[in-house]
């Protein structure tokens, strides 16, 4: 048998759909993970790029930090604060969530300076003309504006959290790392396999429901503009006209 | 009234956009400064709401030195309309019209049957309530912008160049709207242009800018044609080129208008006055 159909197998297997390393607590500690990473690495790196976004202040120092937080080693910087640090197995948890938030903070912060840089600066000058806040200008015009690419910068930090938090399982504690981790010295690749499966499989669930959210959260004014029957037909009648004046 | 006391405005990167600008704009007229590009027009409107701050001098409201006042507080009081229209775009155009009043409180359904009726003011459909501002054409879009400027009904309203992007036509129906407008509602407006022939139309007071923010002349539009400055006024109000100098000459048994330059400018009606 391939070692495919073998994974599938195993993944079918009742057995495994239940108890300490069953497929559902597994998926659950892996999940865990990625959603207590994702949430930390938002509140610091969002908030952090939406002030750089709005003030455009510090934007030279945030792309050298982030790049240089891109260039560390995980699993390197994983065994240094383990050990560094004395968290050990014990207090495994604290150092995996840094090496993870620290995985998720490049794209979080350029998804959400970007984001706000990409407003129309003519639109956030006329905001405060009115006599918006600079408050209300980020709340009510910016972050509306820049949300498709704040939830993709999501999306990228959402993917990589989740393929990464197998390193947990490297330190002694739990998520899908631990079919790989656990099956590697025994030599058991269809468990491994599995592993790599169910991780894959997760991530390509989680990038569809976030590429969902990405395109709710387009504003219907802005979403308005690709599908506009009249203005479709001035663009066709546009078309059609350049078309003509060649023509002739 | 709004003066302005030997303003100057130098930017950071060392561009003297206004030098030594002093003016009154009196209350409850229009008064349109024009020039051509560069000429430091923009700067000075945006001086008035403080979104740009002169260098030195000093620019007062009826008397208030503005430098003192909250530039939050004093913008919320006085109507700006962009050349872009500047619309919110993810906000429908009722919600475009009532953000400044949402932002001071006002109620919802109150601020959204105020915009509506604004709506009426500047000859927009009610029906266009609901749509998005990239659903508009581009003279819809600036009825908009001036709906919104009305919303504080602000004592104070500032255009800069709120119909240059529009073809003549529409141009010419919103400058006529904006004319009926202001005979009812009388504001003190000041209006940006390049467009001699514009501010000659809107303006109780034209103000004629050089580079610099530097005054060429001021008066009301019979004043400045009848006795131009000098030669930079006579070149930009097309005096020199003959184009206000009109003559009658018979053609076809007709009489038409010709200007300076040969041009046909109109046909003349006979005694009647319409
Ligand atoms: N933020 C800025 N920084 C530096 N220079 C500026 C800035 N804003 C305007 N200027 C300069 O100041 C001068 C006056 O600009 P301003 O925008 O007031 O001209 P304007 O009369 O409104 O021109 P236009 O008809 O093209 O709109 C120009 O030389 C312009 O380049
Ligand atoms: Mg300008």
């Amino acid at each position: 048998m391939n070692a495919f159909a073998e994974a599938f197998v195993w993944i079918g297997d009742p057995a495994h759909w239940s108890g300490p390393d069953g497929i559902p607590t597994r998926l659950a500690e892996h999940l865990g993970y990625t959603g207590l990473t994702v949430l930390i690495a938002v509140l610091i790196a969002v908030t952090l790029g939406l002030y750089i976004g709005h003030t455009g202040r510090f934007r030279g120092v945030s792309i050298g930090a982030t790049s240089a937080l891109r260039a560390l080693p995980t699993l390197g910087l994983l065994t240094f604060l383990a050990i560094a640090f004395g968290f050990g197995i014990r207090l495994a948890l604290i150092p995996t969530i840094i090496v993870l938030v620290v995985l998720a903070i490049p794209p979080l912060l350029a998804g959400a300076y970007s984001g706000i840089e990409s407003v129309d600066p003519r639109t956030v000058d006329a905001a405060r003309s009115m006599g918006m806040t600079e408050w209300q200008i980020l709340w009510k015009v910016e972050i509306p504006l820049a949300l498709p690419l704040i939830i993709g910068g999501v999306r990228s930090a959402v993917l990589q959290v989740v393929a990464t938090a197998t390193v947990a399982a490297y330190i002694s504690l739990g998520g899908l790392g631990r079919y790989i981790i656990d099956a590697l010295p025994v030599r058991d690749y269809t468990k491994v396999l599995v592993g790599a499966l169910l991780v894959t499989l997760l991530a390509l669930v989680l990038e569809g429901i976030l590429i969902s959210i990405q395109r709710l959260t387009v504003p219907a004014g802005v979403r308005a503009i690709r599908t506009t029957p009249s203005l479709r037909r001035q663009r066709a009648y546009g078309r059609n006209a350049s078309a003509a004046s060649r023509a002739s | 009234m709004i003066r302005f006391d030997a303003v100057s405005k130098k930017f950071p990167d060392g561009t003297l956009a206004v030098a030594d600008f002093s003016l009154t704009i009196p209350s409850r007229t229009t008064t349109v400064l024009v020039g051509s590009s560069g000429s430091g027009k923009t700067t000075l409107l945006r001086m008035i709401n403080r979104m740009v701050d002169p260098t030195s001098g000093s620019i007062s409201i009826d008397g208030d030195d503005i430098s003192t006042l909250e530039p939050v507080k004093l913008r919320r009081r006085i109507g700006y309309v962009m050349q872009n229209s500047g619309l919110l775009p993810h906000r429908t155009v009722a919600d475009n019209i009532a953000t400044v009043p949402l932002l001071s409180g006002v109620k919802r359904a109150q601020a959204r049957a105020e915009a509506l009726t604004l709506m009426d003011t500047v000859g927009l459909d009610r029906a266009l309530a609901d749509r998005y501002p990239s659903q508009l054409s581009g003279g819809q879009q600036q009825r908009v912008g001036v709906a919104r400027g009305l919303a504080i009904d602000p004592n104070i309203l500032l255009m800069d160049e709120p119909f240059g992007a529009v073809d003549p036509l529409v141009r010419s129906e919103l400058q006529q709207e904006l004319v009926r407008i202001q005979k009812d509602l009388a504001k003190t407006i000041v209006f940006v242009t390049h467009d001699i022939d514009e501010a000659f139309l809107l303006g109780d007071q034209v103000v004629l800018l050089r580079t610099g923010g530097q005054i060429a002349q001021v008066g009301s539009p019979a004043e400045i044609l009848a006795d131009p400055a000098d030669d930079f006024v006579n070149t930009f109000i097309g005096a020199d080129r003959g184009r206000r100098a009109l003559r009658i000459e018979e053609v076809s048994g007709r009489q038409v208008v010709v200007d300076g330059t040969g041009r046909l400018a109109g046909i003349l009606n006979e005694g009647t006055h319409t």
